[in-house]
């Protein structure tokens, strides 16, 4: 059947690439204070208690988590989604009023759980910070996409699948699981009639406990900032460059490998803890296989570039992808060097492991977000990219922010967990702690400034799109492959 | 195979969750009941060392804090001995934390007092040079919300079987005594007079004395049972 073009709706994915850039500013923007907070300390008491480390570490992690990324992923769903199966939101005045209510939600909950976060109220979960009430309306916008997906899933007129499509199924999938069984608590209140209304216990104790959360945590990884990226790229790199996907066989692999092997990596945040041994050894045996499926992608992705690298050079959108699969084959390899167990031993605990998160999450996370919103802009507006030149600098601004903060972090990492088991002759221990503090004031010093170049280059990108959005020449039809830019 | 499930979503979606939920439930499930048992001589938190869990908790001192001791030389020389499962039977959540940007606190009242936890809060530097730790001044005004704690073990007591007001070693007296809200707020201002007395710190001796029980003197009955 051949269909005259369809018209795609593309609000939502519009607001919600809004809500990215701003989240992103903010979560970056608290995240470069913390970074100059652990080289300058005076720096903690800039709004009295609600500037101090621990009170902004977890709005941090969660607001580039939940907000920035999350946002990117669902503006990039909205506009995928769509195309993929053939079939407009305006189609169905039910799915596209839904995608509205999706974006309130979220938007309201978001800004409530960075409220409660500054006010104290946390579970202590890593990256599971928000307490019942907020939890449940995390379950209710979790629901809310879920039909939002199924319901353009049954109006659509391509039968089968894009890949695309199975990885955004799997992060909904993955992470209503993984959300639901951790955050499972008892709201105290409900129990006894008396105290904080928003306090709640674990369901689980002590080891069960942080087995159950990094079970999650390690997954959330996997379901927020990596199965959706890759439902991203698996679009985006083939649009942008105007090439089929290398090879079928190697994403069913990379899919199917990832799907099953995943989940068991989570024993890796464990090793010498204790939870039984043969989960650790299971952690980290299936973390060093997880390297097969992710170089999938990323290989196949590469490999998609065949015979067209000299796009490398002419497209700063391309650079962005190709950066972004290549930081993700560095951290997929990283990660497993540190799960296993004699480099865990030394590793964890240290700043090593913020640095390979953030290695991920700058680079191939971020990078693929900032190339997934500039790709859409000039479907979005019907305009050219506003500056090509300002594109290409914010890319070798941020590349060299990534760079300074991974490589400041392996130095800081290292240095410490060698200072920690560090003997004298006599076999006493070497340092006291505080010697493997002071010892690391360079490296958090380079550290912070990484990430400040990083967050600078944030707002290249906001200035870039918002003049994309107004200001940028017309272009009279959606351009099919490489996006226009200005010179 | 591959290519019918792209074709038929809701096949697709099983398949799916059946491969990522398979290795939780291999993982996970099987340890459930073994994990959570306590070792002998570990006993619930009294309602003011909760108290002061929460405050632990609410200023996400486990952003920066471990409370895990593995398995090494280098560790248990540093820390003491080596943490065993028994130990978190009733940490809900567990606090074992991700990085250790200060050091960790899994044994920490066996090597600190009183005094030196209250000076180190209102100004770390004070006796630690060179820290980097922030000062949490905010605690020392802040009044505990006790009736929180209370609703925690009460609850835990109900929901969880922790063995409150219970003999647990068979020695013919309760360890750990909860009662009735009005009998729990009576022994954790005793108990939190003895410790704003053993800081040494006038302002938080007549705060308990008002009956209100200054945040850091929680925290610090908390951290004090770390051993």
């Amino acid at each position: 059947m051949q269909n005259p073009a369809i018209e795609y709706d593309y609000t939502v994915a519009k607001w919600f690439s809004y809500l990215a850039i701003l989240f992103g500013i903010l979560g970056m923007g608290v995240g470069v204070l913390i970074a100059f907070q652990l080289a300058f300390p005076e720096l903690n008491y800039i709004f009295g208690q609600y500037s101090l480390f621990s009170r902004l570490r977890p709005i941090h992690t969660n607001v580039v988590a939940y907000g920035f990324t999350l946002s990117g992923i669902w503006a990039t769903w909205y506009y995928i989604g769509q195309r993929v199966l053939k079939v407009s939101l305006k189609e169905s005045p039910f799915l596209n009023g839904l995608a509205k209510v999706h974006f309130w939600l979220y938007f309201i909950t978001a800004l409530l759980a960075v409220v409660s976060l500054l006010f104290r109220v946390t579970t202590s979960k890593e990256y599971a910070q928000f307490e019942w009430p907020l939890d449940i309306l995390v379950v209710i916008i979790w629901v809310i996409w879920g039909i939002g997906i199924f319901g353009l899933i049954g109006l659509r007129r391509e039968k089968t699948l894009y890949i695309s499509m199975w990885y955004f199924i799997a992060t909904f999938l993955g992470v209503a699981m993984l959300y639901l069984f951790n955050n499972m608590a008892v709201p105290t209140y409900l129990v006894t009639g008396m105290g904080d209304p928003l306090h709640s216990v674990s369901m689980y104790a002590g080891s069960n406990d942080a087995l159950v959360q990094w079970w999650f945590g390690h997954n959330a990884v996997a379901f927020v900032f990596t199965v959706p990226i890759i439902a991203m790229i698996y679009y985006f790199l083939p649009k942008e460059s105007g090439q089929p996907v290398y090879s079928y066989k190697l994403s069913l692999l990379s899919f199917w490998g990832l799907m099953f092997v995943y989940l068991w990596a989570g024993g890796h945040h464990l090793i010498y803890s204790t939870v039984p041994d043969w989960m650790q050894t299971m952690g980290s045996i299936f973390s060093v296989i997880l390297i097969l499926p992710s170089w999938g992608s990323a290989l196949n992705m590469l490999l998609t570039m065949k015979g067209e690298w000299g796009q490398l050079k002419d497209s700063p959108l391309i650079k962005f992808m190709v950066l972004a699969s290549t930081f993700y084959m560095l951290s997929t390899l990283e990660g497993p060097i540190q799960s296993i167990k004699s480099v865990n031993a030394l590793a964890h605990f240290t700043d090593w492991i913020p640095g390979h998160v953030h290695d991920g999450t700058l680079g191939w996370v971020g990078f693929m977000i900032i190339a997934a919103i500039m790709h859409m802009a000039p479907r979005f507006f019907k305009r050219e990219i506003y500056s090509k030149k300002l594109l290409e600098a914010q890319f070798w601004l941020q590349t060299t922010g990534i760079v300074l903060y991974f490589s400041s972090m392996w130095i800081a990492g290292i240095t410490q967990g060698m200072m920690w088991r560090a003997v004298d002759q006599y076999g006493n221990l070497a340092y006291s702690f505080i010697d493997t503090v002071t010892v690391l004031h360079p490296y958090y010093t380079l550290r912070a400034i990484g990430g400040l170049m990083y967050f600078i280059g944030l707002f290249m990108w906001a200035y870039n799109f918002y003049k994309t959005m107004t200001a940028a020449r017309q272009i009279e039809k959606e351009p099919q492959f490489a996006s226009p830019m200005a010179a | 195979m591959f290519g019918w499930l792209e074709k038929n979503p809701f096949f697709f979606a099983v398949g799916v969750f059946v491969v990522i939920a398979f290795a939780g439930l291999i993982e996970i499930v099987p340890d459930f009941a073994q994990a959570s048992r306590p070792v002998v001589g570990t006993k619930p938190y009294s309602v003011l060392e909760l108290a002061g869990r929460q405050v632990y908790i609410k200023d996400s001192c486990n952003a920066c804090h471990s409370q895990l001791i593995r398995p090494f030389k280098s560790e248990t020389d540093r820390y003491g001995m080596y943490s065993l499962s028994g130990e978190y039977a009733y940490d809900r959540p567990f606090l074992w934390g991700s990085k250790r940007t200060g050091p960790d606190l899994h044994r920490v009242g066996n090597y600190r007092t009183s005094d030196w936890h209250a000076n180190h809060m209102w100004d770390p530097t004070s006796v630690v040079p060179g820290s980097i730790m922030p000062a949490y001044k905010h605690m020392f005004t802040n009044v505990t919300d006790l009736e929180t704690a209370y609703a925690e073990a009460l609850t835990v007591k109900k929901v969880f079987n922790v063995p409150y007001d219970t003999d647990i070693d068979g020695d013919g007296k309760i360890d750990v005594p909860l009662g009735s809200y009005e009998e729990a707020k009576e022994r954790a201002l005793k108990y939190a007079m003895k410790i704003a007395q053993e800081t040494k710190r006038e302002d938080l001796v007549n705060m308990v004395k008002e009956g209100k029980i200054p945040e850091i003197v929680a925290l610090i009955a908390y951290l004090n049972r770390l051993k």
